[in-house]
């Protein structure tokens, strides 16, 4: 059994389970079973956030800390769209590349974004590369996979198309295996975007100065746990925010390009 | 010029001595600006031939070539129309037809005016800005045909270009050809199922069978057309009603009936 379940309806459940969630939650801070340190309660973090939102807490407001946070994110996910598109594209048009990159890529894509930390502060320093790196890392792979396989699943009969009407590789790359793999490279970016945004705190363990990271480690410090889960809630909205936004983009690529039917 | 050749060829696929062999001895020459159909039961290797002459494939035995050239790979010399149009969905009209020229580099204001001209002969200027998927499917393939044409080839590959239209717009389709193939001849290897629109269609009418494919029987059609005037009679169904065609029509359906009496015997 499958009911149909309206756009209301489902708006109506998804502010059921939140509520549940919070409810909960405010009871658990409530009872006294629970210390204010060791869990700091819905209504203290919202109130902790909403003071963020004009007061200075590790040098910058909290809307600063994400505005240095967002910079530091899209350096590393521009970065990681503009070599992992590219490289992915070819590995999926010359067999060598394939052959060559892939087992290292298939590799090093394991090594979670946070183990590179020693070493981007190393190489890159702690001011504005190293986190970059970091956010790099986690956002490059996706980049590069789903622009491979779209190029790699192309429709055969357009590259035979393509090579009867003696195009040049160059230009079947960028108007036949680019155009095609469209839609795999959108959802890649999605999947890009949220993993790098997810590194931007280990990125930021490493900053010394602002970013919503370095905000929550700062709090930390203090044993401010409210400041830190306040960072939480701003980091889930952000990516939230983040996702819908390309979301929306791959919808409207899809319409403009007339192939959603 | 625009000769084809195939000598001795043969096509196995996988190992040499225990995979499928899909053709055997083909021989055949299809001189310049000649019109040949290739007609046969679906997995009789005809398809295969064209694509070895398009340069998809390769001959395991003999050579096929163009102009004396053995074919090593796909070019614009020798145009393709696929079934299922292969048409670019992201480019419009006029950015399909246009990519070939581009590709052999022809100049700006030449391509231009080769790429109207073209549209204008397939009835398709008003559609010059629309995308493929706003078309029907007579209508890709009008543009797939112009696409190949535009390119002034020596070779036109017709892979069953007009199998997956509707019978109405098949009928449209092969009158345009017959006047496009009339008014601007081009050496023509055209692939089909439909012994009908081989005999309407084509100077010479090869008879294949199958595992392996083998070419049976070539006939000899244009010069019955020629004697017969099919030419004067405007519409493909007052020609498919002419004792000729029908007494052609009848001896390949028989031709082909035979080898599969004979496979099931």
């Amino acid at each position: 059994m499958n009911r149909q379940i309206s756009f209301t309806q489902s708006i109506l459940l998804g502010f059921l389970g939140l509520a549940c969630f919070l409810g909960f939650w405010q009871g658990m801070s409530m009872s006294g079973l629970v210390s204010e340190i060791f869990l700091p309660s819905p209504v203290e973090v919202y109130e902790r956030f909403m003071t963020l939102l004009d007061r200075r807490f590790a040098g910058a407001t909290l809307p600063g800390h994400l505005a240095a946070s967002f910079q530091r994110f899209a350096y590393g996910f521009l970065l990681a769209a503009a070599i992992g598109i590219p490289l992915g594209l070819l590995m999926g048009w010359y067999q060598l590349l394939d052959e060559i990159v892939s087992p290292l890529f298939d590799a090093l894509r394991f090594v979670a974004p946070i183990a590179w930390v020693p070493f981007a502060a190393l190489w890159f320093g702690t001011g504005i590369g190293g986190p970059i790196m970091i956010i790099f890392a986690g956002a490059f792979p996706p980049c590069v996979i789903n622009a491979y396989r779209g190029a790699k699943f192309v429709d055969p009969r357009l590259i035979e198309a393509a090579n009867m009407l003696g195009t040049p590789s160059r230009r079947v790359i960028m108007e036949v295996l680019l155009p095609s793999s469209v839609p795999s490279i959108i959802s890649g970016l999605r999947v890009s975007a949220g993993l790098g945004w997810q590194s931007l705190v280990g990125a930021e363990l490493i900053v010394a100065s602002a970013g919503v990271g370095y905000m929550m480690v700062q709090g930390q410090a203090n044993i401010q746990t409210h400041t830190v889960m306040a960072g939480m809630v701003a980091i889930g909205l952000v990516g939230l925010a983040l996702d819908s936004a390309l979301r929306g983009l791959e919808r409207y690529i899809q319409k403009r390009r007339g192939l959603d039917h | 010029m625009g000769v084809i050749q195939f000598k001795n060829v043969g096509k196995t696929f996988g190992p040499r001595d225990s995979g499928f062999v899909a053709l055997k001895d083909i021989d055949l020459e299809i001189r310049d600006k000649e019109f040949v159909a290739i007609v046969g039961p679906s997995g009789c290797g005809k398809t295969t031939c064209l694509r070895m002459v398009a340069g998809f494939e390769n001959a395991t035995d003999g050579v096929v070539s163009v102009d004396g050239t053995p074919i090593k790979r796909p070019g614009p010399d020798r145009a393709v129309v696929f079934q299922q149009f292969a048409l670019f969905p992201w480019k419009t009209v006029y950015d399909n037809i246009d990519l070939g020229l581009r590709n052999l580099n022809v100049s700006g204001s030449e391509r231009s005016s080769r790429i109207e001209a073209i549209l204008n002969l397939m009835n398709l200027t008003q559609y010059a800005k629309h995308f493929p998927h706003q078309l029907s499917g007579g209508m890709q393939q009008r543009v797939a045909i112009a696409r190949a044409y535009v390119l002034d080839p020596d070779v036109l590959l017709m892979d069953e270009p007009f199998g997956a239209l509707d019978a109405q717009t098949r009928v449209v389709m092969q009158e345009e050809l017959v006047r496009l193939a009339r008014k601007n001849p081009r050496t023509v290897l055209f692939i089909t199922h439909a012994v009908e629109e081989a005999v309407y269609l084509a100077d010479r009418v090869a008879i294949m069978t199958r595992a392996p494919g083998r070419i049976k029987e070539v006939l000899d059609v244009a010069s019955i057309r020629n004697a017969e005037d099919w030419d004067s009679h405007e519409k493909i169904e007052d020609v498919m009603d002419l004792e000729s065609f029908v007494h052609l029509r009848t001896h390949i359906w028989r031709s082909l009936r035979e080898e599969k009496a004979a496979q099931h015997a």
